[in-house]
């Protein structure tokens, strides 16, 4: 790890009264990286995400993304700094239709602001930058249905692809594949693949085989601390992990062979 | 550029096709353009064309009001202060206009008034909008009552700005005339009504199509995920709150040129809560409906009150009656009926409906004599309720049992009908 990371955590705390959630969680994320964080139910996870993304602010420590501190910034600042989240249940807008919820996403970035002067139909690179994600993500068949009718797999890419419409480098997905069966996960993890080349992703997932088989390291959650960073072998092979998971996430695939 | 091509055949392609835009965009508001040009070659009255002239303010103000609720989802109970303090402004500029010696003024021509009732109108929700958009939801509703009561007490103190009690008045017949309309008739004050009323609903329109305007339904779905693609959600809810206090400062100086008078009256909750009516009963989630609602509540004001004393209460049945039988408005109901109506059984449906409006006017007949008997029992002043010439006196039981009768019926009627409709 030679250069700077992109996202940087030190000694981030986060208590919600007398609850600490986040007990310091320092963690550095290199550009291009893959990055998963696994850990058992109620570790912190989706909390980590929401200090990371703007939607809480940290009790202590810092937070800085490309060395600018983010901690305690508003979430519409940090995603406009180049960093963009997905939820983990669907946040989408659901009395839109698809195209006009990827729109919401790309505008921003196409610098289309607060824009009230212009018809939003003649803003033909929005429509162009719209229609590639569409199609990058496999819903431009369902542009023009409902979001809300739409099935809960293609709800799911929805919010995938309204997470990568603004272009961010930095890319957070929490649970991108909750609920989703096999061949669905499948497909959503390709899609996540390809949708992520080349930027920087930080990753929240339940699914061992896609963990171990998506990401460049992980690193393990337990009650609000790092147990452990490191590649997928490390991790596959370090005693405390394997103790934390013992009896909850039954094994680590791989850990007999 | 083959490429280029075929990116920009998808762009097309997709959202609706040209002939959808033109009937849904462009088409009504030929249809608009029309109808405003041709009502006054029908010759009407005088009465006729002050009450159209009513009903084109009260479309402008009821379509901003609707830019918060139906567009971003914000409930204020003080929208009359926008309209109000913008026409109170306007008023002020017919006064600088007729006492103007040259200069801006002097050049000013009366029928651009409604332009400066939007700058203060606009003026008044940027400086008042700073505070009450930091919440959404109910504290916002909450500040906009606030907000409307303390505008409205301020209305009688500050007796230079507002005139006290009796007001601010003007005459509108002074300065530069434009399209040759020296506004002094009832019929020349008609086409100015028209031409505002039809600009404001234009850029409403307009508004709504825009980035922001697209933004601020965002807002009101889901002001969270808004956050998450660059977007202030509180910026968003802001700047909605100017443009729509713009458009009912709008609608105030339109009212100024019309009434050539403004009473803090003007600024209090009785117009606030009308506004709400007009848009609610005419349909929050459609863009047309606030324009039904304007249309048919304005008309009910003018005209029912001749009929009965107790209008406000058969106002606040339609109401209540709307927000249960038909939470998408007049506008709600229109689509309904002719989005059936193209299906297979829909002759068959339309029966059933027409039966089911028949019994509801039974139940409506019954109300209506219950409320007219007891109204005239309690004025006092002992006239008798004489529906198509039969004597209904409110001191006979028998005119009560027939009340009573018609709503049973009625009710049970409607209870049958609409339980058949369901079934099909």
């Amino acid at each position: 790890m030679s250069e700077p990371p992109v996202l940087s955590l030190r000694d981030v705390k986060k208590d919600f009264g007398p609850a600490k959630v986040i007990q310091g969680v320092t963690l550095d994320i290199a550009p291009g990286e893959r990055h998963a964080i696994i850990g058992p139910n109620g570790a912190g996870k989706s909390t980590l995400f929401n200090l990371i993304s703007g939607l809480y602010r940290p009790t202590s420590g810092e937070i800085t993304l490309r060395g600018k501190t983010i901690s305690g910034v508003k979430p519409y600042r940090i995603n406009r700094m180049g960093l963009s989240r997905s939820f983990q249940v669907s946040n989408i807008f659901s009395n839109m239709s698809v195209r006009e919820n990827v729109r919401c996403g790309v505008l921003y970035s196409m610098g289309y602001g607060y824009n009230f002067w212009r018809n939003i139909g003649n803003l033909i690179p929005v429509q162009e930058k719209t229609v590639e994600i569409l199609d990058s993500v496999g819903l431009i068949d369902k542009a023009d249905q409902s979001a809300a009718l739409l099935a809960y797999a293609d709800q799911r890419t929805l919010e995938i692809a309204i997470t990568i419409a603004s272009g961010a480098d930095v890319v957070l997905m929490d649970e991108p594949t909750a609920g989703m069966s096999h061949s669905e996960t499948d497909r959503a993890i390709a899609l996540i693949k390809k949708a992520t080349q080349g930027k920087t992703l930080l990753i929240v997932e339940h699914d061992m085989g896609v963990v171990f088989g998506l990401s460049d390291r992980i690193s393990v959650l337990v009650y609000g601390e790092v147990i452990a960073t490191g590649l997928p072998e490390e991790i596959r092979n370090n005693a405390l992990v394997r103790e934390a998971y013992l009896g909850d996430e039954a094994e680590l695939p791989g850990v007999e062979a | 550029m083959n490429q280029q091509g075929t990116v920009l055949d998808t762009v097309s392609d997709l959202g609706p096709s040209r002939r959808a835009k033109f009937t849904r965009r462009v088409l009504p508001f030929i249809i608009m353009a029309v109808l405003l040009i041709v009502i006054p070659m029908l010759g009407p009255s005088r009465t006729a064309l002050s009450l159209l002239n009513a009903i084109g303010i009260n479309i402008v103000f009821a379509l901003s009001f609707n830019i918060l609720l139906g567009q971003t989802g914000l409930l204020s109970f003080g929208h009359a202060v926008y309209f109000g303090l913008g026409g109170y402004t306007a008023m002020h500029a017919m006064n600088w206009i007729e006492y103007a010696d040259g200069g801006f003024w002097g050049s000013y021509p009366m029928f651009a008034l409604p332009l400066v009732g939007f700058a203060g109108g606009a003026f008044a929700g940027a400086l008042i909008g700073w505070p009450s958009c930091r919440r959404a939801g109910i504290p916002f509703s909450m500040i906009s009552l606030g907000i409307a009561e303390l505008v409205a007490a301020t209305g009688l103190i500050f007796v230079s700005f507002f005139g006290g009690e009796e007001g601010i008045t003007g005459d509108r017949m002074n300065g530069v005339e434009m399209f040759g309309l020296n506004l002094g008739q009832v019929h020349q004050v008609y086409w100015f009504i028209a031409f505002w009323t039809f600009v404001g609903t234009v850029a409403m329109y307009a508004f709504t199509r825009t980035p922001l305007g697209r933004l601020t339904q965002a807002v009101r779905d889901n002001p969270q995920r808004v956050e998450f693609v660059g977007y202030d959600p509180q910026q968003v809810r802001y700047l909605a709150f100017i443009a729509s206090g713009g458009f009912a400062g709008l609608a105030g100086g339109m009212s100024a040129v019309n009434y050539e008078i403004f009473t803090p009256e003007a600024l209090s909750l009785a117009p606030s809560g009308l506004v709400i009516l007009m848009a609610y009963i005419g349909g929050i989630r459609y863009f047309a409906g606030p324009i039904l609602g304007a249309i048919l509540l304005t008309y009910m004001q003018t005209n029912l009150s001749d009929f009965s004393e107790a209008w406000l209460l058969y106002l606040g049945l339609l109401f209540i009656a709307m927000v249960l039988f038909a939470p998408g408005g007049l506008a709600g109901v229109v689509i309904d009926v002719t989005n059936r109506l193209g299906k297979p059984g829909a002759v068959q449906q339309f029966v059933k409906g027409l039966v089911a409006v028949a019994t509801g006017m039974i139940a409506f007949f019954g109300v209506v004599i219950l409320i007219e008997i007891a109204v005239r029992l309690t004025n006092g002043h002992g006239e008798v309720f004489q529906p198509f010439g039969i004597g209904l006196p409110s001191t006979s039981l028998m005119s009560w049992a027939i009340g009573v009768c018609l709503v049973a019926i009625g009710v049970f009627g409607l209870k049958f009908t609409t339980k058949q409709v369901g079934e099909r």
